[in-house]
């Protein structure tokens, strides 16, 4: 999967600017314009232009380095707490701009939970992992409120079977596929509006990867669903639009079947079919 | 000079064995490096530790023993009219020590006094008995060190497991070493116990528990009065927890929250700054702090004291807490911050993707999660208030008043121990036994906080991987 810098750049770059948007669709759920990052005078992500849509799931592919984790970092200000890492250009969530100086970042992160790639529960209980944001949000009036809470939000996450007889048992004490499942039911317990996952599924086996990608779908029905994945395959089978990143560029972005059958760039067409990357 | 001269000749054969092995790992392959079981560096190891490891063993072993041996030689040669004193009595050890000075003065050349022919025959011996010891040691140790060098060298094949050997010895070197630092630990223990049993033979253990009373002077003579000692330890023991308290209020919030700031909140530029900066406050001399408690706070408190209509007395627990506290500051602050900054990054991010504020993390997810640490950091500055002595000596006083009030004088364990030695003593009148066992007891005391704070942490910690 991984692109060796001299291959990289030895293919030239279209600049992303001018080329056609294939979504500039109105109800768009985020809408990204000109976003621009910078890690200290390292550009890391070069005028961004994204369409989101509500109650899909979009996937953002393309080889190692090329920023997907950065653009998914932006869209809820996770980037913030990285020093010297500057977001130029807007991101509107429901025509909002969310680096807007109004802008209460603590809500923003409370409507758009996030999901990392190495499966990160806190050191604490099963039940005080899915209880912790509905806690500081004061999303339960009481105790049995709560309950009902962490419940649900195991049951969604398909986690509930497995975890019911020791819900005060340590967190981290689940296998890695548990421990994700653990942090996404972490994740749907506040109630957000949007799920950012960045590769959900590298540090898990197949099995386990087909019950998150299985939820992933489900999921789709009640929240709008960014991914960010090395495989095409699990690109292809989880999600209805895809996006794939180069060098810091948004090359293209379409329909997962377009992009998979019919790819409108010569890059996206090598990095699919594996000639590269 | 000569031992030091015989040392560095060992390791410089350590060198030329660890060469010449190496050179020879080399050659029995025909120079093909690739053929060897490990690299040509352990063969020259290997021989280096066969040459240097004994040899030096040797050396020291026999430094250790040559005083005694010579010194038991020259005592049998003596005649034996000058061991007897005029009484027929053998002589006390301190007459034979005298005896023996006299006798290495004079074989060292400088002629103390005018001596008796049979001390300075003696005194001859014992040069010539030094000057044959050496020259003994020097050949021994220099031929154990070629003899295991050469054994070594023809030890060396292609198939020798030169790697596993050299691994090994370095093994059993830690191991001897952390033996050391053991065997040490035992030691002190040992002798603090057994002074301790000594003491307890003149004053009952019940009495240094339990008494109240503490007043260590005892009659020099059988006919003085009034100093018969009181060995209540109680006093001591509650001085020194109160200072050790006053000095913890301080500490622990403002090392702590000292160490939230510089983790979670300072940008790095600041924190690069800051915590070198409150570093340098454990690098302060304790003596400084002592007489900056005693001249600047003793005095404020009192006058505070004083407007608000309460008697403080010029020396306080409390002058001396505060201004410990000060002293520990970054104990607290330094060890915290570390802990603190290694829980790791994805913690904090999971915490922040659920939309939890800053405070929320570090209350909820950062501190559990490096509770140990602090509680570490916490206990080294425990021990460090209980231990110190200067900033009591000379802010707290040194009268063992039982009291629970800090604006009086009070007096600590580490303190009366001072007091209790310093000065001619006997070494085993009671008074200075006291230290003994006040010592054993204040182990005792540290270890029971420690192993406290152990099982709390224990059962409270949150384990991130
Ligand atoms: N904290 C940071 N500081 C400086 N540079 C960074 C930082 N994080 C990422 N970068 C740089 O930004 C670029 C994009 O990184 P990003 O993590 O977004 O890539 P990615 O597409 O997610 O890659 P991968 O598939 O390997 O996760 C890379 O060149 C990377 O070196
Ligand atoms: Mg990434």
């Amino acid at each position: 999967m991984k692109t060796s810098p001299s291959a990289q750049t030895s293919i030239e770059i279209p600049p992303t600017a001018g080329f056609p948007l294939v979504s500039q669709g109105e109800g768009a759920k985020i809408a990204a314009r000109d976003v621009n990052v910078f890690y200290g005078d390292k550009q890391a992500l070069r005028n961004i232009a994204l369409d989101i849509k509500p109650n899909e799931v979009t996937a953002f592919i393309g080889p190692s380095g090329c920023g997907k984790s950065t653009f998914l970092r932006c869209l809820n200000r996770m980037n913030d707490i990285i020093d010297g890492c500057r977001v130029t250009g807007s991101i509107n969530l429901d025509e909002e701009d969310i680096y807007h100086r109004r802008i209460d970042v603590v809500q923003l992160r409370a409507r758009i939970g996030m999901v990392f790639q190495k499966p990160n529960p806190f050191p604490k209980s099963i039940y005080e992992n899915v209880a912790y944001g509905p806690r500081i949000h004061g999303l339960a009036r009481n105790k049995t409120d709560l309950d009902e809470i962490v419940q649900t939000s195991l049951e969604r996450a398909g986690l509930l079977g497995e975890v019911k007889d020791r819900m005060d048992q340590p967190g981290t004490g689940l296998s890695g596929g548990q421990q994700q499942r653990l942090c996404i039911a972490r994740a749907i317990a506040v109630n957000p509006e949007v799920i950012l996952m960045d590769e959900p599924c590298s540090a898990l086996d197949p099995i386990a990867t087909a019950k998150i990608e299985e939820l992933i779908d489900e999921l789709r029905q009640n929240y709008t669903i960014v991914i960010v994945t090395h495989s095409m395959q699990q690109a292809a089978r989880v999600s209805q639009r895809t996006a794939f990143f180069h060098l810091g560029n948004l090359v293209e972005c379409n329909d997962t079947e377009q992009i998979f059958t019919n790819p409108q760039h010569k890059l996206t067409q090598g990095y699919i079919t594996g000639r590269f990357g | 000079m000569q031992i030091l001269f015989l040392i560095a000749v060992v390791l410089g054969l350590m060198l030329i064995g660890f060469r010449f092995g190496r050179l020879r790992s080399v050659r029995v392959t025909g120079g093909d490096a690739r053929q060897l079981h490990s690299l040509p560096t352990y063969y020259g190891l290997y021989v280096a530790l066969w040459c240097g490891l004994p040899a030096l063993l040797l050396l020291a072993a026999w430094m250790a023993l040559e005083p005694t041996i010579i010194r038991m030689i020259v005592l049998d040669s003596l005649p034996p009219d000058l061991l007897l004193q005029p009484d027929g009595q053998t002589i006390n050890d301190a007459r034979l020590s005298l005896l023996l000075t006299d006798i290495r003065n004079i074989a060292s050349g400088n002629i103390a006094s005018q001596s008796e022919p049979a001390v300075i025959a003696a005194a001859g011996r014992y040069a010539s008995l030094l000057q044959v010891s050496f020259g003994a040691m020097v050949v021994v140790v220099l031929s154990v060190a070629m003899g295991g060098a050469a054994a070594a060298y023809r030890f060396i094949a292609p198939q020798f497991r030169a790697r596993n050997r050299v691994e090994n010895i370095i093994k059993m070197m830690m191991v001897a070493c952390s033996l050391v630092a053991i065997l040490t630990t035992l030691g002190i223990i040992l002798s603090l116990l057994f002074e301790t049993l000594r003491f307890f033979t003149e004053v009952p253990v019940t009495e240094f528990l339990f008494g109240t009373n503490w007043s260590p002077q005892t009659a020099m003579r059988s006919d003085q009065v009034g100093s018969s000692g009181a060995f209540g330890a109680v006093p001591l023991f509650a001085g020194t927890m109160m200072i050790a308290m006053i000095a913890m209020t301080v500490a622990v919030p403002i090392g702590l929250l000292a160490a939230i700031y510089m983790a979670e909140y300072a940008p790095r530029n600041v924190r690069t700054v800051v915590k070198p900066l409150l570093e340098i406050l454990a690098g302060i001399p304790t003596v400084v702090y002592g007489f900056f408690a005693a001249l600047t706070v003793a005095p404020l408190i009192r006058e505070t004291g004083g407007l608000l209509g309460l008697s403080v007395s010029s020396e306080s627990a409390l002058a001396a807490g505060l201004v410990m506290g000060i002293m520990i500051i970054p104990f607290v602050s330094s060890l915290s911050d570390d802990v603190i900054t290694a829980v790791p990054q994805s913690m904090r991010e999971g915490s922040y993707g659920l939309g939890a504020t800053r405070s929320e993390t570090i209350k909820r997810v950062i501190f559990p999660a490096a509770l140990p640490g602090i509680v570490g950091g916490v206990l080294l500055a425990v021990s460090r208030a209980i231990g110190e002595t200067m900033i009591v000596v000379m802010a707290a006083g040194l009268a063992a008043n039982l009291t629970a009030n800090p604006l009086e004088a009070v007096t600590t364990v580490t303190v009366q121990i001072v007091t209790l030695l310093v000065g001619d003593q006997e070494f085993d009148s009671a008074k200075t036994l006291a230290a003994f066992a006040l010592g054993l007891l204040l182990f005792t005391v540290t270890l029971v906080l420690n192993v406290i704070a152990l099982h709390v942490v224990r059962k409270y910690r949150e384990q991130y991987e």
